[in-house]
């Protein structure tokens, strides 16, 4: 292993390897990026914007940005903490996000973000979209007024399930995710339960039925840590320890 | 259905890469993609429906539902509605009997709004089913009508309707003279491959799409990548608002565009070149099919060209509407078959482009130049120009002129030389480059074109004092929001909220705080988007506050907040329901001191006479409860 590689991260020099992005070595090295359409386990997307660093000077986005020698990043500053806040706020006014009559509510990372980056208020005007909710599959349900079009559901379903259950469709504000079936609804689809894609949603929009209240709000994981925290524990596991590389 | 789909894909070998010349096609045929050919093709080309269906849903001219025998599309650019075009499309509603965005019962006509259609300086304008109508006006609108009441084929329509014209007021070094065909070609084997490539880098020829990329360096990245594919592909996917200087090079220079493209191919080492062609200019494609077929059999396409062992041909791909395609890593998706929606860079095209491997992508106009440069040499054309920017550009003038058309001058021209020559007076500003390029005032007419000062991409829109500046930067606004791709949060968020709070300003609903919050929201949306599209969404409203700030202040309400909907409005139901209609039954919005009143802005840019109008999306019209 070569770890003669550095860049400069918020003032402390960290190692990278070639191939590694920024987000890659930020994890690697404990420090934690906000994000929300990334994980490190599949292709990065790039498309939340909520884990965009100065690098040297320029705005990227960690996750699909190459670390490369030299590299002069900055992300823990007041303005980047301020914009990721209103980018965070963004999704929110994009969709209906009720928390408190939401299931996956101490389980969200959208929720988790927020928290993390002390939203405290919407800021910007509702959209109130008319969005869809298919409960048709018997043990998936997925209400798009939560969906955040990070796409992890549409990778995770190629990627790991080695299936096409969904997609994004549409433009603009009216992107939305669609079915892989005739009928297009979920139901007759190939979807299982034990597929990934069926357990990846950062938010409340894909659920599994009957499950939503077996741990008691309070008890919830970001009930008790905050967001960096489990995402280092969690997601890093893969760079870690999986490949070698 | 069946069987037209099964001769279609039959042509295009079952390659997904052609999705979107399919379903264009389908749309054609039978104005929407129906179900059973989702699902056919499907098979045929062995990928997921939820392919076909997010393609279906990116483009514009795509529709899961149906659409009229004949779908008429009517251009929205700030030049068409400066050209009345609100009036007309309020005429061409009535006469045809049909609401905007609808299809009249008996399925037999659409009608709705579509982002620029490249005419602007023969507006208003519009398309029947991807053709190009140019000049409208009541007398047109009465022939159409009649036309699509009996039903006539579109064949057998008078030309004059769709009748295209040049327009060339000013030629300079390129436009004067048309290089003879093969002429770039021979000049570049007789000189040597590497030897052309000093040349057009000594000619120090930029990107003609507004970025400025030194051309001999993207040919020479390309060219070194060890690969066995490479490929040219040319961006005639002009939707920047404003923007027709490559439909006029296609129409009357294609040949030496072409030939361009074949020098490039020459020199990075590449078989296949693709044009992607906007689907507005639908009616440049037959043209331009038999020009690439007579330069096969002249020789200068396909096996063997010129006898110097050089195999290079090229396909034409037809875009469907979407602004993004403009974008290069959006149309290199999009030429693959897929929605056109910005790659992560790096990356780049030159290493990986187009099914992954090394590709050119340039601008109409830089292939034309190159090819002129190849015969002429770098110096004919470095030695005019500016420092940083040689030669010459073509440039679209459109908006409140006499003289609307295409342009050439030598870099380095103002402003004001270009007023001049075109006929414009009275100006109150210039938006340079498009909605995306730069609102310039009046007091900054001694600017020069250059990458120096103002870089273009050629759009030039006049705007004169009669027009509402507000008005304009709404236009451009919807416009963004309209053609975002919607991947990234900043963009696709942020142009419907910046197109929501221009509206609630231009509308007169806007208090102190709402221009604080469209600057944050702009510097949000610049700052943050993943491409162009998104980085350049906010330039409207950021260049016309920095110059003309006293009129957004003027349409803002005297008081710290306001509601963003009108709530007598609101109202309007219980009243109804209550039977009421008594003083007690309204609201008022709040004391209103200082807003100006709105129709000033709606009637401004037509002329008045805004009521018979049944257009929705532009420009939005006032909330009720008058």
């Amino acid at each position: 292993m070569n770890m003669s590689k550095t860049i400069t991260f918020d003032g402390k020099v960290i190692p990278f390897e070639d191939g590694q992005t920024i987000m890659d070595a930020a994890m690697a090295a404990d420090i934690y990026i906000p994000h929300l359409c990334h994980q490190p386990e599949f292709t990065p997307h790039g498309s939340c914007k909520l884990c965009t660093v100065k690098v040297n000077g320029r705005n990227c986005s960690a996750c699909t940005f190459p670390a490369m020698e030299g590299q002069e990043v900055l992300s823990e500053t007041k303005e980047l903490i301020n914009d990721r806040r209103r980018i965070t706020q963004m999704l929110f006014v994009e969709g209906n996000h009720l928390c408190p009559g939401c299931e996956k509510s101490g389980n969200c990372q959208l929720q988790a973000v927020g928290y993390h980056l002390n939203m405290l208020d919407s800021h910007f005007p509702h959209f109130y979209p008319d969005r869809k909710v298919d409960a048709s599959h018997p043990d998936v349900m997925i209400d798009q007024s939560r969906c955040i079009l990070c796409t992890l559901c549409v990778r995770a379903s190629q990627q790991e399930d080695g299936k096409s259950v969904f997609a994004v469709s549409g433009r603009g504000i009216n992107k939305h995710l669609i079915f892989n079936a005739q009928s297009g609804l979920l139901k007759d689809t190939d979807l299982e339960t034990a597929d990934r894609a069926a357990h990846i949603c950062p938010t409340g929009a894909i659920i599994i039925k009957r499950t939503g209240y077996r741990v008691p709000i309070g008890q919830r994981v970001y009930d008790h840590k905050e967001i960096d925290q489990v995402s280092l524990e969690t997601e890093t596991e893969h760079l870690k320890h999986g490949e070698e590389i | 259905v069946k069987q037209f789909i099964q001769g279609i894909a039959a042509n295009s070998r079952y390659q997904a890469t052609h999705l979107l010349q399919i379903l264009r096609q389908i749309q054609f045929r039978y104005h929407y993609i129906p179900q059973a050919a989702i699902e056919q093709l499907s098979t045929l080309l062995n990928i997921p429906r939820t392919q076909i269906i997010s393609v279906a849903e990116f483009y514009s001219f795509l529709h899961l539902e149906p659409r009229g025998q004949y779908e008429f599309l009517i251009s929205d650019s700030i030049t068409d509605h400066m050209l009345g075009k609100k009036n007309l499309i309020g005429y061409l509603a009535k006469k045809l009997d049909v609401g905007v965005g609808e299809v009249r019962e008996d399925g037999v006509v659409s009608l709705d709004n579509t982002s620029c259609t490249g005419m602007c300086d023969q507006g208003p304008a519009g398309l029947v089913n991807g053709y190009a109508l140019t000049r409208l006006d009541h007398s047109a609108i009465d022939k159409i009508a009649e036309l699509v009441n009996q039903q006539k084929p579109l064949n057998e329509w008078p030309a004059e309707l769709f009748q295209v014209d040049d327009n060339i007021y000013k030629s300079g070094l390129l436009l004067n003279q048309q290089i003879e065909q093969g002429a770039a070609l021979r000049s570049a084997f007789k000189r040597g491959i590497n030897e052309t490539l000093t040349e057009i880098d000594k000619s120090g020829l930029r990107g003609r799409g507004g970025a400025g990329f030194k051309t001999a360096m993207k040919w020479r990245f390309c060219s070194e990548e060890q690969q066995a594919e490479h490929y040219v592909v040319c961006n005639a996917d002009e939707g920047e608002p404003g923007t027709f200087k490559d439909r006029v090079l296609l129409n009357s220079y294609a040949d030496q565009v072409f030939e361009g493209m074949t020098v490039c191919a020459a020199i990075i080492g590449a078989r296949q070149g693709l044009v992607y062609l906007r689907g507005e200019y639908l009616h440049l494609h037959d043209k331009l099919q038999r020009i690439l077929e007579q330069r096969r059999q002249n020789g200068l396409l396909g096996n063997n060209i010129l006898n110097t062992g050089l195999d290079f041909d090229i396909e034409i791909h037809l875009g469907a509407g979407a602004y993004i395609c403009g974008e290069e890593s959006a149309l290199i998706e999009s030429l693959e078959g897929k929605p056109g929606i910005p790659r992560n860079r790096p990356p780049y095209p030159v290493t990986h482009g187009y099914l992954g491997k090394p590709t050119v992508v340039n601008n109409v106009e830089t292939f034309l130049a190159a090819a002129a440069i190849a015969v002429n040499g770098g110096d004919w054309f470095a030695n005019i120009g500016t420092e940083k920017s040689k030669g010459t550009k073509i440039l679209s003038i459109s908006g409140d002129c006499a003289r609307p058309g295409i342009y050439e001058y030598t870099f380095g021209v103002t402003v004001q030389t270009i007023l001049d020559d075109c006929g414009a007076a009275d100006v109150l500003g210039v938006q340079v480059g498009g909605p995306s390029g730069t609102f310039i005032s009046n007091q900054e007419l001694g600017r020069r074109l250059a990458f120096e000062d103002l870089a273009t991409g050629g759009s030039i829109i006049i705007i004169n004092s009669t027009r509402n500046i507000l008005a304009v930067a709404q236009n451009f606004t919807h416009f963004f929001a309209h053609e975002s791709c919607g991947f990234c949060t900043p963009c696709r968020v942020g142009t419907s909220l910046l197109k929501n709070q221009i509206d609630k300003i231009v509308e007169g609903h806007g208090a102190s705080g709402d221009i604080v919050a469209l600057e944050e929201l702009c510097r949000l949306v610049k700052n943050y988007s993943h491409c162009g599209l998104g980085q350049t969404a906010a330039n409207p409203i950021i260049t016309t506050m920095e110059r003309y700030l006293d009129l957004y202040e003027k349409q803002l309400k005297d008081i710290s907040f306001e509601p963003g909907f009108d709530l007598d409005g609101a109202l309007e139901t219980a009243r109804r329901l209550a039977n009421r209609d008594d003083v007690g039954a309204h609201l008022a919005q709040t004391v209103a001191t200082g807003s100006v009143p709105v129709a000033t802005f709606l009637t401004s840019m037509d002329g008045g006479n805004a009521d018979d109008c049944r257009e929705q999306s532009w420009p939005p019209s006032q909330t009720g409860g008058e």
